[in-house]
């Protein structure tokens, strides 16, 4: 059964354009839910909720700093389920948390928790193929997709066990390091994009190092799209509103679509 | 039972794996590779022991401590880490690590270090090897272990500040993963510890299985060909530990691991997923990971092995609390009575018998001297105000 991410991707596929997944730290400022409605009408097609962790090993300064701010604010992962099951946001959300929130929780009640607040994706960065075994199950039984990771380190021989395991998309990382904006695009991402469009069908987004329009549209050229986390949680964390959100989120979404 | 193999995906019964960013994943499959081979290795095995020998200054002595033991009641042998080169355990880990790092044509190390000890291990090796070395180091730690800091740089590592947290050993790790996941190619990341994801915890204990074999011969000779009737040692991430009770864990001898009060992550026996394995870990109720507190940087560490998690699960062996203050008066009471100024982390297995003494009393008593105290001395000047 196709789940709620990989079904918005593909319409935006099969219509010939190209995905944009936002990241939006989870709970971050008073108004977070209202930037998660502003991005999504802005033009983002799936949006990515991070859960702050406390040792997030994935994450460079920008998503610290926001995690941070949001767990000293007393964010938990239960207040920002409270909140997305009462918000109208009109496109489906995949949380990003790290393997020792949902194993905390317990793999099958943090699944049922996930489906019961309306998230139909979820991304675990620190538990790889090896791992995901437990928690995959829980997630296929509560109908929460499982969005698996595809770094530039992978044998070729890996990706087809990766794709054939991923749910929703494929989240092709766009270099070798940590999330953040860099001042170019590195060749790893174009190159991980066509190594896995090479392997499956399933929608293939790049993120990690995707940090301005014009790198969106670049990989895009090979990827169905992109993920876009630092850039949009520097602006939250600048202050810019739910407007100021959505109007880097919708640049974003029209560069793509010209392209 | 005994210290073996982890299972092929990594696991000491329930713990361990091989919790890494997918990037990270293809290094820790060539380093466990690797690993392997370089250990079934005759000439692997033959360099890392003449390393040991001419450079580290192994094998280290047992020493009987007489004016101690009497004090607290029973018999103490002291396993003398603290006289390898560099002043602690940790070099036998980093050479081995260094090796294999120079035979897998890695260039340069990166580390995440507490008390510095790690940190002064991996730059000597780098030094030794020609390697470049990245050291990672918590703000706080930085402050509170300077002379390690100067070592460091006089060796010529580049000692980078781990800022965010709690600015400690934890807040290290985060960084040296990090750093790791951006130079994953040319770079081995020498963990410090049992602790990481599969191979880590197992490589580490391997490499410091040496104080095992060797205690185990020594009080062979010292005991009639007995054993001791405990063996202690202080549990950061468990190294030392796991260094000593591998060479006991088939024997009768009671195994103990002294953990800071601040820093129990057994004592709470609450299973958790973080640096790639999963093991006992302090964390809140969204688990959260707690920052730990100690008096000693070298134990500040909110998390242990997951080996050690599976002695204490299985019950082979045990782990304590012992707290700070219990430590500071077996630092002064060990320097007094044996000459010896111990580690802070080193005083918790002293700390440890001390507050055991009616348990212990009369007992042979092995203990995992880890390190020397010479860099804990600035910090006690300042904690005994003199
Ligand atoms: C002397 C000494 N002992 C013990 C430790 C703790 O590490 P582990 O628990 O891995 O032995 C350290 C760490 O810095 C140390 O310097």
């Amino acid at each position: 059964m196709t789940g709620a991410v990989e079904t918005a991707l593909r319409a935006r596929i099969d219509a010939g354009g190209k995905c944009l997944v936002p990241y939006i730290t989870g709970g971050l400022g008073d108004d977070w839910l209202d930037t998660v409605r502003a991005v999504a009408a802005a033009g983002a097609d799936v949006i990515e909720i991070g859960m702050p962790f406390s040792d997030p090993v994935m994450d460079g300064p920008t998503i610290q700093e926001a995690n941070d701010r949001a767990l000293e604010a007393g964010v938990t992962p239960q207040t920002i389920l409270d909140d997305l099951r009462h918000a109208d946001i009109g496109v489906p959300t995949a949380v990003m948390t790290y393997g020792n929130i949902a194993y905390h929780m317990g793999f099958e009640r943090f699944a049922n928790s996930l489906a019961a607040a309306g998230v139909s994706g979820c991304i675990l960065p620190d538990v790889p193929l090896e791992e995901v075994g437990e928690w995959a199950s829980a997630a296929d039984e509560a109908g929460v997709e499982t969005v698996m990771l595809a770094a530039p380190t992978a044998p070729d021989e890996r990706l087809p066990l990766i794709v054939e395991r991923a749910r929703g998309f494929v989240y092709g990382v766009g270099l070798l390091g940590i999330t953040g904006v860099r001042s170019a695009l590195a060749a790893s991402a174009v190159e991980i994009a066509g190594r896995l469009k090479g392997v499956t069908d399933k929608p293939v987004l790049v993120g990690v190092g995707v940090g301005t329009p014009e790198q969106a549209v670049e990989v895009s050229q090979v990827s169905d799209g992109v993920v876009v986390g630092s850039a949009v949680v520097q602006r939250m964390l600048d202050h810019a509103g739910p407007e100021g959100v959505a109007a880097l989120v919708g640049e974003f979404r029209a560069a793509l679509d010209e392209a | 039972m005994t210290m073996a193999e982890p299972t092929e995906s990594g696991r000491f019964g329930d713990f361990g794996g091989m919790y890494v960013p997918e990037t990270l994943v293809p290094a820790c499959q060539e380093l466990d590779r690797a690993f392997r081979d370089a250990w079934g290795d005759p000439a692997f095995r033959n360099e890392l022991d003449h390393l040991l020998r001419t450079y580290a200054g192994r094998p280290s002595p047992l020493t009987e401590c007489h004016r101690l033991g009497e004090e607290l009641g029973c018999r103490i042998l002291f396993k003398r880490e603290d006289l390898n080169h560099t002043g602690s355990h940790k070099i036998n880990s980093v050479l081995g690590q260094a090796l294999l790092a120079k035979r897998m044509g890695k260039t340069r190390i990166v580390a995440e270090t507490g008390a510095g000890q790690h940190g002064v291990a991996s730059a000597t090796a780098a030094a030794l090897f020609g390697m470049e070395c990245v050291v990672y180091m918590g703000t706080v730690d930085i402050e509170r272990q300077k002379l390690n800091v100067f070592r460091m740089q006089l060796l010529g590592a580049e000692v980078r500040a781990a800022e965010t947290g709690s600015q400690t050993l934890k807040d290290a790790v985060n960084e040296a993963m990090r750093y790791w996941v951006s130079a994953v190619e040319d770079t081995h990341y020498c963990l410090g510890s049992v602790m990481g994801p599969h191979p880590y915890p197992w490589m580490v204990r391997e490499f410091h299985r040496v104080i095992g074999d060797e205690s185990r011969e020594q009080c062979a000779e010292l005991l009639d060909g007995g054993v001791p009737d405990y063996v202690v040692a202080c549990v950061g991430g468990g190294s030392n530990a796991a260094g000593i009770f591998a060479g006991f864990a088939d024997t009768d001898a009671q195994l103990i691991g002294a953990e800071p009060a601040g820093g129990a992550a057994v004592g709470r026996a609450v299973p958790g997923i973080v640096h790639g394995s999963k093991s006992y870990l302090m964390q809140d109720e969204w688990g959260q990971v707690l920052e730990a507190e100690s008096i000693s940087a070298g134990l500040d560490y909110p998390g242990i092995g997951p080996e050690h998690a599976h002695l204490a699960a299985s019950g082979r062996a045990r782990y304590e609390p012992v707290t700070d203050a219990e430590v500071v008066e077996a630092f002064q009471l060990c320097s007094r009575t044996e000459g010896i100024i111990p580690a802070l982390e080193s005083a918790h297995a002293l700390a440890w018998i001390a507050k055991m003494r009616d348990e212990v009393a009369g007992k042979t008593i092995l203990v995992n001297m880890s390190g020397r105290g010479d860099k804990d001395v600035n910090q006690m000047m300042d904690v005994l105000g003199s």
